[in-house]
This record gives C-alpha cells, sequence and structure tokens, in this order.
C-alpha cells in the first residue's frame, strides 16, 4: 500500500510540470543559451518542488474546533512530512483527542480544512481511510471475542484479513500468546491496549494518529510500542501521537505541538 | 478497493455480528420471548370465539411483531458505540452504506428471522387457515427486512442519548405504519378469502425503496452520532 502510494506520488509530479516545459519550448525559440540556462533552473525548480511535495503528506490549516460553548483552539496551522514524529501535548480538556478526530476524518472542525497530498480528506472519503490509522482512547476490543478472533474480525473488516497464523504471528510479537484463545473480556487493561496495537502492526497506514498511546502499557508494551513507532517512522511513515509521557523516540524529524 | 475485498470486508462484518449475536443469545430470546407473550395474550385476553380472533390476527401479530423488533434495535449499533467499535467500523476504507448494510442484514438474520419462523406457530391460536399462515410468513418475509433498515436510522439516530428506547419508539414507529398497514392487509385479505397479491407487491415494493434509501439516512445520522 505503502509503495503505490508513493507511486501515486510520483505520477502526480510528471504530470504537474506540463506548463513549465511549454515555456521550455517557447525559451528555445528565443535563444540557445538561454534555453539551456533556463531549462536547468527550472529542473533544480522541478526536483525542489517535487521533494517537497514528496515529503509533504497531511496539512491543516487555520483548523478551529469548538466544542459545545467553549473554543478549543484556532487558527491551528501544521504541515506532517514522510517519517516526522508530531507529538501532541497540551492539559486534559485542551482538545487534544478532538484534534486527532478532526485529523482522521470523524469530526468537522469549525473551521479551516485538512489536507492529505493536496487534497481536502472531506472529499478524499474512503481513499484517505485507507491511508490513516486511528488508535483511539477506547481499544475497539469486543470483549465477546477472543483475542485472536478479535484481531482476524478487525483486520478481515478493514479490507486485509490475516490467516490464523499470521494472527498467532502479530499476537505473539505483542505478547498475547498465551491468551490469544481467551476472551478479550478476562483480559486485563494492558493487554487489552496491546490487542489494540496490532491494528498498527497489521494496517498498512501511512499515517498513524495516536491517542495516548502509552496508557496503562507496562515497561516492556510502551518499549514496544516505541520500537513499533520507530520502525514506521524509519519506512517513511508519519505518526501524530497524543501523549503525556516523553516518547523518547530516535525518528528523523520530532515536531512538539502544544495545545493550551 | 476491488470488489473481491469489498464483499470479503462485507462478510466479515456479518459474520462478527451474528457470532456476537450468538454468544450474547440471551438478547436474542428476550425478543422472540416478547413476541411470543404479546400474541398469546390477546386470545387468552379476547376469549375462545374463533371470529373474533381471526378478524384481530392479522394485526395482532403485525402489532407484535414491530414492537418485538424495536426491542432489539438498540443492539444494532449501541455496544459498538459504546467501545470504540464503531469509529473504527466508519473509519475502514469501505464505504459507511456498506457497513450499514451488513449490520442490518446481520440484525435481520439474528432478531427478525425468528419471528418469521415462529409466527405460523403463534397464528394457530387464532385458528387461522394453512393458507393465511403462509401468508403471515410472506408478508413478514418481506415486511420485517424494512423494519430493520428504516429502524436502524431511529438507532443511529439515537445513538449515545439518554432515554434512547424511548426516542427510537416515537421516531421510527411512525415509519413503520406503511409496513404494517400492508403486511396486516396482506394477512387480512386472505383471511377474507381474496388474494393478498396487491398487498405484497406493495410491500415489495417498499422493501425495495427502503433498502436503497435508508441505508444513506443511517450512515448519515451514524457519522453525526459519532462527532
Amino acid at each position: 500500500m505503502r509503495d503505490t502510494r508513493c507511486g501515486s506520488v510520483l505520477t502526480n509530479q510528471t504530470s504537474r510540470p506540463g506548463p513549465l516545459e511549454e515555456r521550455d519550448t517557447a525559451i528555445i525559440q528565443l535563444s540557445v543559451v538561454t534555453t539551456f540556462h533556463n531549462s536547468i533552473i527550472m529542473r533544480v525548480r522541478f526536483v525542489f518542488v517535487f521533494l517537497l511535495v514528496e515529503l509533504l503528506m497531511l496539512e491543516a490549516i487555520n483548523l478551529t474546533c469548538v466544542r459545545g460553548t467553549r473554543r478549543l483552539f484556532k487558527d491551528l496551522n501544521f504541515t506532517v512530512e514522510r517519517g516526522e514524529l508530531i507529538e501532541l501535548r497540551g492539559p486534559n480538556g485542551s482538545g487534544k483527542t478532538s484534534l486527532l478526530r478532526i485529523l482522521c476524518g470523524l469530526t468537522t472542525p469549525a473551521a479551516g480544512d485538512v489536507l492529505w497530498d493536496g487534497k481536502n480528506i472531506r472529499a478524499l472519503g474512503e481513499e484517505y481511510s485507507a491511508v490513516v490509522v486511528y488508535l483511539a482512547h477506547q481499544n475497539a476490543v469486543k470483549d465477546e471475542l477472543t483475542a485472536i478472533e478479535n484481531l482476524r474480525i478487525a483486520t478481515g473488516v478493514s479490507g486485509h484479513a490475516l490467516s490464523k497464523q499470521k494472527a498467532q504471528n502479530v499476537l505473539a510479537n505483542v505478547g498475547l500468546s498465551q491468551q490469544q484463545n481467551l476472551p478479550a473480556r478476562v483480559l486485563s487493561a494492558g493487554q487489552r491496549r496491546r490487542l489494540a496495537m496490532t491494528r498498527l502492526l497489521t494496517s498498512s497506514a501511512t499515517l498513524w494518529i495516536l491517542d495516548e498511546v502509552l496508557t496503562s502499557l507496562d515497561e516492556s508494551a510502551m518499549n514496544l510500542s516505541r520500537e513499533f513507532m520507530s520502525e514506521h517512522l524509519k519506512n517513511g511513515g508519519a505518526a501524530i501521537v497524543a501523549t503525556h509521557q516523553d516518547l523518547n523516540l530516535t525518528a528523523p524529524s520530532v515536531k512538539r505541538l502544544q495545545l493550551s | 478497493m476491488t470488489e473481491a475485498s469489498v464483499q470479503s470486508m462485507f462478510g466479515w462484518l456479518v459474520w462478527r455480528d451474528l457470532i456476537l449475536a450468538w454468544r450474547r443469545r440471551a438478547d436474542v430470546l428476550a425478543t422472540v420471548f416478547f413476541f411470543i407473550i404479546v400474541t398469546s395474550l390477546f386470545p387468552l385476553g379476547i376469549g375462545p370465539e374463533r371470529e373474533t380472533l381471526r378478524a384481530i390476527a392479522p394485526g395482532v401479530v403485525w402489532v407484535a411483531a414491530l414492537l418485538a423488533s424495536m426491542l432489539s434495535l438498540g443492539r444494532i449499533f449501541g455496544n459498538d458505540y459504546q467501545d470504540g467499535t464503531l469509529e473504527q467500523l466508519i473509519l475502514t476504507p469501505q464505504s459507511t452504506y456498506l457497513v450499514v448494510m451488513a449490520k442490518v442484514l446481520a440484525h435481520w438474520v439474528v432478531s427478525e428471522i425468528p419471528l418469521v419462523v415462529i409466527a405460523p406457530v403463534l397464528g394457530l391460536q387464532f385458528g387461522l387457515s394453512q393458507n393465511t399462515l403462509l401468508t403471515v410468513m410472506v408478508s413478514l418475509l418481506l415486511g420485517t427486512p424494512v423494519l430493520s433498515v428504516i429502524g436502524s436510522i431511529g438507532a443511529a439516530l439515537t445513538l449515545g442519548l439518554r432515554a434512547a428506547n424511548v426516542l427510537v419508539a416515537l421516531l421510527v414507529l411512525p415509519l413503520y405504519i406503511p409496513v404494517l398497514i400492508f403486511g396486516s392487509g396482506a394477512v387480512q385479505a386472505t383471511v377474507t378469502g381474496t388474494s393478498a397479491q396487491a398487498w405484497l407487491l406493495l410491500l415489495g415494493a417498499t422493501l425495495i425503496v427502503s433498502l436503497v434509501f435508508a441505508p444513506w439516512a443511517t450512515s448519515a445520522a451514524l457519522k453525526i452520532s459519532v462527532e
């Protein structure tokens, strides 16, 4: 999935410099020397624009969020690039979850737009859903289903069903091999969070939107989730993480977004 | 998204809801028992006169089916809403229309099919003929999917509200009126010895129209409720 995204960015780019090339041919008619010069400049500019768009994924423009009669934030602008981690900080009730929900398209902002690859996520619809995974405060784990059923059904419903063997491997990755056939009802809070984390491992999404990932996780699970995030960022994905703790990630680029 | 993967996503969702219903089968049984008890109370209360019972049977069976299916509406989205699964379903790369269709289909299989199956047995209490019992079944078979799909609009609109059950009744029962008229009309026609075909055709038309349009309304309502 990630490769195809890159592919589509590339094709966008090759079709975009059309007008530039028209101007190229116009310059040829003027003089050979200037044409050579100009085309170099154009190529350089083209490569520059190309890199910029290649890196840029998500863009939030003048986001305003109103909850009831309270305005949580106003005119929030930021961008998210490939391989970048955004740490979203702020006291309780400052609108972190609201912002994350706006970014994944669940909530409509009172004003402003969210763009993905330059297109509004409202217009993209399901196409955007395919590149985003959202780990909410709630685990979206079904009490009546066993751990492995939860995993297999969740992946099946989102379009990339796992075989039983693969599902067992994924559960082993998050340390739930022993619990795979237990109903989620009897799992502890931390184990349920681990189960929710499997959604990150099984999804092919480029953008991870995570709400308080480290909540109720023990030391080893915290390290595990850090490992998953680092791996994701290294592979050119991006993550927006609301957190109260320091993530201590060695990401290529970490931005901190403070809500007050 | 290829057609095969859409199909498999739809299948997984229906399968999931069926497993969940099986693991919570007490809820399903409650609906069926409600239907059985309500329809049985009428012959007990009114007395054994054959003619009276035969005259009220179509209305009673259909009203009881309406009320019974309304009891189970809260379960279509309620549990998924509470544990955060509904958000994830809305965020899946398939359209919410299909999510709604899958959930409505599962609700119909779990909560309505038992009513269709048990209705002829209950009809015996009213002294209905074999022919009429068949019409009862056919009319319920055509009418109950409408109840599920229209009910899903009310269920989606009242998600997370207090007194959601009462509100659902107020929202949805008026919309059920055409189904009630056509359904009991069909049974009435058979009781009086005329053809039920016209009523059943109307019921079928209602089914098609509501299957096409109601899921749109439901998915819009879901997105509002989740916000």
